[in-house]
C-alpha cells in the first residue's frame, strides 16, 4: 500500500510516544480511583476524619491526573485513523465495536459522574457522593476491560474471517475475540500493575511526609495502606507475570525468545541470560552474564527441556531485541524491588517499626516512580515484542500506515513531542507540589470547586456594577 | 440486505446524534474558552469557567464517540477521513489538550493564571475554527483512491472552508454567550447579554453564507436542495431558522434567561439538518456511500444492542449531572 520507510517509522515513533504519554495517567488513575473510593467507603463506615481528609488530599492529585488522561486518551481516539489508516479499515470490524463499548459503557460513565465526585460534595448526599466516586473506580475498570481486549486480540487475534474487502470481520460471535486467548492474562497482569503503581506513589508520599515527621496521623495511615498493598499484590503480580509469560510463549514464541535474549536454540536446557549486549545485525548476543539451564526451569518448568531460538524463526518475521531484551529486565528488575519493599514492610510491620526505619521510608520513596516506569517497560516488551506485526501474524506493521508524507508526520511529532513535554511537564511539577505538602486535619475541598448560589438568591447587584469596568 | 441497509441507516443516525451532541454541549464550552479575554480577570472570568467546569469531560466525550463509533460502524470512512483531515485533526487535539488542562492547571498556579487563561482561549478557539474547517473540508469533498485518502496535505486549506471554520468559532461564541446568560448573573451576565447582541447577527450572516456557497461546490448539492419535489422538504429549513430568528430577537429583548440558549441550539440544530440533507447518502461526498463504508451487519448489530441500552443511560445520569449543578453558578470557589 505504502513504501515511504522514513514516514512509516516517524508515524511508529509518532504512535508510541501519544501511547506511551497517554498510558502514564490511566496507570495511576485506574489505581487512585479505587484508592478514593475505599477511603470514601471507610470514611462513611467508621466516621473518622483522618479518611475524608485523605480522600480530599488525593482527589485533588486524581483531578489534576484524571484531566491529563482525558486530553491525551482523546488523541488515541484519533491517532489509529490519522496513523493507521489501512489497520483502522481492515481491522475496524472486529476492533471499532470493542472501543465503541468502551466509550459507551465507560468513558461516559466517568466523565458523567466525575463532576459530582469533584465538585458535588456538597451538592448532593453523602451515600450519593460514594456512588458517584464508585461509578468513577468502576469506570476506570471497564475501560481497562475494553481496551485490552483489542489490545489482546492485535496479540492473539481470535475469532475472525477476511470478507471480499480484506477486512477482518467476525467469524462466529463475539466471545471468542473479546476472550481472545491473551486477554485474561494481560488483563490481571495490566490491572495489578495499575494498583501497585498507586500503592507506590502513596506509598512514597506518605514516606516523605513521615520523614519529616514520624508522627503526623495522615501520612501514617496512607503509608500503611500502601505498604499492605505493596506487601500483598507485588508477590501475587510475579505470580501473574508468570503464567502471562507462559501463555506468552504459547501463542507468541518469538516475543518470549527476545524478552530471554535467545538469538540461538537449545537442545538441552537452555540458559537463563541475566545480563549481556543483544545484536541485531549480527543476531548474537555477547558479554553474556548466565544462569544455566534456568530459562528452561521457569518456561518449561523443566531443566533439560529443549528451546527454540529466534534462529527457528524467518528473519523477516523478528522482533528487536535490543530493545524487547532490555525493557523486559527493565520491568522484571522493578518487580523485584517491589516484591522486596513489601516484605521490608511486613518485617517492618512486625516488628512494630513500620513508621520508625528510615531506610525502609527512603526506599518507598525512592520506589515512588518505579510503578511508571515498569507500566512503560513492559508496555514496550509486549508491543515491541509483537513486531514486525499489527495484527500478530497476520497484518505487517509496514502495510498498516495511512499513506501519509514523511513531512507531514515529522511536523505533527515534533509538535506533540513539544506540547506533551510543556504541558505534561507543568502537569506534572503540580502533582509533585501538590503532594509535597502533606495532608491537614480538615482538609480543604480541591480548589475549584465552583460554589453555587441557591437559585433563588438575588443577583448581587453591587458586584455587577462593579464589574462594569472589565466590559 | 434490506436488514443491514436498516442497520446501516440506524449507526449513521446514531453517529449523528452524537456529533451534534458534541458540537451543542462543548460548542457552548468552547465558546465560553474563546469569549474569556472579553470577560474581567478574576470575578467574571472565575464564573465563567466555574459554570462549565463539571460538565465539560461529560461534553467531550461524545466528540470520543463520534471517532470511536465512526471507526467501528463505517471503519473505511474513519479510515479515509482521518487521513485526509491530518494536519487540522492533529491542530484540534494539539487545541483539546490546551484546553482541557487549563481546566485544573488555572487553580493550580495562581503566578502562571494569565498563562493557562491563554492556553485555555487559544485552545477553544483552535479547536472550534479547526472543527469548522475539517466541516467544510468534508463538504466540499475529499480524493479518494481505491479504499485510501488519494489527495494532498492542503487540499482541506480553501476559502470555504475557513469561513467554515470561522462560522463555527462565532456559533460557538453564542453558545456560549447564551449559556452564560442562563448560568450567571449580575455583571457576567449583562456582559453576556452585550456579547449575545453582537454574536447573533454574525451567526445569523455565517449560516447564510455557507448555506449560499454550499449548492455551488458542486457535488450534487443543488439537487439535493432545490430539484422538485425535494425542495417542499428543504425549504422548510430556512423558513423554520426566519421563525426562531424572529423569537430569539424577542427573548433577547425581554431579557429571558433560558430561551435565547434552547433557541440556539434549535437553531444548531436545524443547521445540522440541512447537513444531513447536503451530505446524505454520501459519508464522503460523491466516492463514499454509507452503505460502502460500513462494517459488516454482525459488527453493527453487536454494538446496537449495547447502544440502545446505554445511550439512553448515558442520557439519564448525564441530565442528573446537569441538575445537580443546576441554579445559578456564583463566582468564588473554595480557593
Amino acid at each position: 500500500m505504502f513504501h515511504d520507510a522514513d514516514a512509516l517509522l516517524l508515524a511508529r515513533i509518532q504512535f508510541g510516544f501519544t501511547v506511551s504519554f497517554h498510558f502514564i495517567f490511566p496507570a495511576f488513575t485506574i489505581g487512585l480511583a479505587s484508592f478514593l473510593a475505599v477511603l470514601e467507603g471507610l470514611w462513611l463506615k467508621t466516621g473518622k476524619p483522618v479518611y475524608l481528609d485523605l480522600y480530599k488530599y488525593w482527589l485533588k492529585i486524581f483531578a489534576v491526573t484524571f484531566a491529563m488522561g482525558v486530553v491525551s486518551g482523546i488523541v488515541m481516539a484519533y491517532q489509529f485513523g490519522t496513523n493507521w489508516a489501512v489497520f483502522s479499515d481492515r481491522a475496524g470490524p472486529v476492533i471499532g465495536p470493542l472501543m465503541a463499548y468502551e466509550v459507551l459503557t465507560a468513558f461516559f460513565l466517568e466523565a458523567g459522574f466525575l463532576g459530582v465526585m469533584l465538585f458535588g460534595m456538597k451538592k448532593v448526599g453523602k451515600g450519593l457522593h460514594f456512588f458517584a466516586t464508585l461509578m468513577v473506580a468502576i469506570g476506570t475498570m471497564i475501560s481497562a476491560f475494553w481496551i485490552l481486549s483489542v489490545n489482546s486480540w492485535m496479540q492473539t487475534p481470535a475469532g475472525y474471517a477476511f470478507n471480499t474487502e480484506g477486512q477482518f470481520v467476525p467469524a462466529d460471535g463475539w466471545l471468542p475475540i473479546i476472550f481472545n486467548p491473551s486477554f485474561p492474562y494481560r488483563l490481571v497482569h495490566t490491572v495489578i500493575a495499575a494498583y501497585l503503581t498507586t500503592a507506590l506513589v502513596v506509598g512514597a508520599v506518605g514516606a516523605w511526609h513521615l520523614l519529616r515527621d514520624s508522627a503526623q496521623e495522615h501520612s501514617r495511615k496512607m503509608f500503611s495502606m500502601a505498604m499492605w498493598m505493596a506487601a500483598l499484590v507485588a508477590p501475587v503480580q510475579v505470580l501473574v507475570g508468570d503464567l502471562h509469560g507462559l501463555n506468552t510463549l504459547e501463542h507468541q514464541p518469538a516475543k518470549v525468545m527476545a524478552m530471554e535474549g535467545h538469538f540461538q536454540s537449545h537442545s538441552g536446557g537452555a540458559p537463563l541470560i541475566l545480563f549481556g549486549i543483544p545484536d541485531d545485525e549480527t543476531q548474537r548476543m555477547s558479554h553474556v552474564l548466565e544462569i544455566p539451564r534456568l530459562s528452561s526451569l521457569i518456561l518449561k518448568h523443566d531443566l533439560d527441556a529443549p528451546l527454540a531460538g529466534l534462529d527457528t524463526i524467518a528473519p523477516e518475521n523478528r522482533p528487536s531485541v535490543e530493545v524487547v531484551f532490555w525493557s523486559f529486565r527493565v520491568m522484571v528488575g522493578l518487580g523485584i524491588l517491589m516484591f522486596m519493599l513489601g516484605a521490608w514492610s511486613l518485617l517492618a510491620r512486625v516488628a512494630g517499626k513500620l513508621y520508625d526505619w528510615r531506610g525502609l521510608k527512603r526506599f518507598a520513596v525512592l520506589m515512588g516512580p518505579s510503578g511508571f516506569v515498569a507500566v512503560l517497560a513492559g508496555w514496550i516488551t509486549t508491543e515491541v515484542g509483537r513486531q514486525p506485526f499489527t495484527v500478530y501474524g497476520l497484518m505487517r506493521t509496514a502495510e498498516s500506515a495511512s499513506p501519509l508524507a514523511a513531512p507531514a508526520v515529522g511536523a505533527s511529532l515534533v509538535a506533540f513531542v513539544i506540547v506533551y513535554f510543556a504541558v505534561f511537564g507543568m502537569g506534572t511539577w503540580y502533582l509533585l507540589r501538590l503532594m509535597s505538602r502533606p495532608p491537614q486535619p480538615h482538609e480543604p475541598q480541591p480548589a475549584n470547586v465552583p460554589a453555587h448560589a441557591a437559585g433563588i438568591t438575588p443577583a448581587p447587584a453591587l458586584a455587577g456594577q462593579k464589574e462594569k469596568g472589565h466590559v | 440486505m434490506t436488514d443491514s441497509t436498516t442497520l446501516t441507516h440506524i449507526w449513521a443516525a446514531i453517529l449523528a446524534f452524537a456529533v451534534f451532541m458534541y458540537v451543542v454541549m462543548d460548542g457552548f464550552d468552547l465558546g465560553i474558552g474563546v469569549l474569556f479575554p472579553v470577560f474581567g480577570v478574576g470575578k467574571e472570568r472565575d464564573t465563567a469557567m466555574n459554570s462549565i467546569a463539571p460538565v465539560w469531560d461529560g461534553n467531550e466525550t461524545w466528540l470520543v464517540l463520534g471517532g470511536g463509533g465512526l471507526l467501528a460502524a463505517f471503519p473505511l470512512a474513519y479510515a479515509v477521513i482521518m487521513s485526509a483531515l491530518y494536519a487540522p485533526l492533529i491542530a484540534m487535539l494539539l487545541a483539546l489538550v490546551f484546553r482541557g488542562v487549563a481546566f485544573e492547571f488555572r487553580w493550580r498556579d495562581p503566578a502562571h493564571r494569565a498563562g493557562w487563561d491563554i492556553a485555555f482561549t487559544g485552545g477553544s478557539f483552535v479547536a472550534a475554527f479547526t472543527q469548522g474547517i475539517m466541516l467544510g473540508a468534508l463538504l466540499q469533498g475529499v480524493t479518494v483512491q481505491g479504499r485510501a485518502y488519494g489527495g494532498g496535505w492542503w487540499d482541506w486549506l480553501t476559502p470555504f472552508s475557513l469561513l467554515t471554520g470561522a462560522s463555527v468559532v462565532v456559533g460557538y461564541c453564542l453558545l456560549g454567550a447564551c449559556w452564560l446568560n442562563w448560568k450567571t448573573e449580575g455583571g457576567t451576565q449583562q456582559h453576556a447579554r452585550r456579547l449575545m447582541r453582537i454574536l447573533a447577527p454574525l451567526t445569523l450572516a455565517a449560516i447564510l453564507a455557507v448555506s449560499l456557497a454550499t449548492p455551488f461546490l458542486g457535488n450534487e448539492y443543488f439537487e439535493r436542495w432545490f430539484s422538485m419535489p425535494r425542495v417542499l422538504f428543504t425549504a422548510q429549513v430556512p423558513l423554520v431558522i426566519v421563525i426562531l430568528t424572529w423569537r430569539f430577537a424577542r427573548s433577547l429583548r425581554r431579557n429571558y434567561e433560558l430561551a435565547p440558549f434552547v433557541l440556539t441550539l434549535a437553531v444548531f440544530g436545524l443547521s445540522f439538518v440541512g447537513l444531513g440533507i447536503s451530505m446524505f447518502p454520501y459519508l464522503v461526498p460523491n466516492s463514499i456511500t454509507l452503505q460502502m463504508a460500513a462494517a459488516p451487519a454482525s459488527s453493527q448489530a453487536f454494538m446496537l444492542v449495547g447502544a440502545a441500552v446505554l445511550v439512553p443511560l448515558i442520557l439519564a445520569y448525564t441530565a442528573w449531572s446537569y441538575w445537580v449543578f443546576r441554579g445559578k453558578v456564583a463566582h468564588e470557589g473554595y480557593h
